[in-house]
């Protein structure tokens, strides 16, 4: 009734997050243990219910942890965001979603 | 590779991209620019995750202890350094603990904080261990937990739970399945299941896929 070899990711985003948090702990952003206590925090929000570990928390907590150490403004990483979204919107439907392809895009 | 295409797009349909995606995206730009991240190292992670590490790794250590007794006793005495002599090792696991199974005691294991789980000898961890009943249930009715997972325990062997931390993580040797006297250790292995070496399953008794008896 296990399940021999279950997919680790179950979607490429996840798969990206997992990396950039492993890439950054390796570039000594943080250590594991500091990455434990504010994943910890993250699922335990004050106002509801305990949520799960799952690379949507890994997600928050990596915001969380790169606004407080100053290294993304929360403001330039909606405003990528936002870029990115209309550069999907802009690509062709199977071609790479390159920033460049955002309308609004300025080298 | 040509971008001459035979037939002309009709509708130009953009491409989908989530708002997490386009999070995750923005993300990984920024810190590209910034220099602190490389995007090829990224994909060698991916890759590495998903297509080599896994629960593969543990069932060779578990195998070995099984056939070894020196190697069970090194394994429990000092399992980062037993798990390295087999080649196994690195990030999440640079402090492992193993805690063998024996008639009088069942081990289960369990991150309480969020998902802390040893990388190099399990790979990552599934999605019932990050979730909140069984960070919570392990504890408190860990008998209840293993029904649910159809394990059953004799009332006379005690349950203990381990919470393994970012600092130590902690992995089941499984008591060897009756009947497998004469078995080698890759067929060993192949009866070592992810969910035995949390402490939520056995070893099969069978191997998977019925190959000739030994002996």
């Amino acid at each position: 009734m296990s399940t021999p070899s279950p997919k680790a990711f179950a979607a490429p985003w996840e798969a990206q997050v997992f990396a950039l948090v492993v890439a950054l702990q390796e570039a000594e952003l943080f250590t594991w243990s500091e990455w434990a206590e504010a994943l910890g925090r993250e699922i335990r929000p004050d106002d509801g219910p305990e949520r799960a570990a799952d690379y949507g928390a890994w997600l928050a907590t990596l915001e969380k942890i790169l606004t407080e150490r100053g290294v993304t403004a929360t403001e330039s990483v909606a405003t990528r965001t936002d870029a990115f979204l209309r550069a999907a919107a802009a690509t062709p439907h199977g071609q790479p979603i390159r920033l460049e392809n955002d309308p609004l895009y300025r080298a | 590779m040509s971008h001459d295409h035979a037939h002309s797009h009709d509708h130009p349909h953009g491409s989908d991209l989530s708002p997490v995606e386009a999070r995750v995206r923005a993300l990984e730009s920024l810190l590209t620019e910034k220099g602190y991240i490389d995007p090829a190292a990224l994909d060698t992670l991916v890759d590495l995750y998903e297509n080599k590490v896994g629960p593969h790794a543990g069932a060779r250590v578990v195998a070995r202890a099984w056939v070894d007794p020196a190697y069970r006793v090194r394994l429990l005495s000092d399992a980062t350094r037993a798990i390295a002599e087999l080649g196994i090792g690195g990030r999440g696991g640079e402090h492992m603990v193993v805690v063998a199974n024996t008639p009088e005691t069942h081990n289960l294991v369990v991150c309480t904080l969020c998902s802390c789980y040893p990388w190099p000898v399990l790979g990552l961890p599934p999605i019932w261990y990050k979730a909140p009943p069984y960070r919570a249930r392990a504890v408190i009715d860990p008998r209840g937990v293993l029904a649910e997972f159809g394990v059953s325990i004799p009332e006379s062997t005690r349950i203990t739970v381990w919470d393994s931390t970012a600092e130590t993580r902690y992995m089941v040797l499984p008591m060897r399945p009756a009947n497998t006297e004469g078995f080698s250790e890759e067929a060993l292995a192949a009866l070592v299941t992810r969910d035995a070496m949390i402490g939520t399953g056995l070893p099969d008794s069978m191997p998977p896929t019925a190959p000739e008896m030994p002996l």
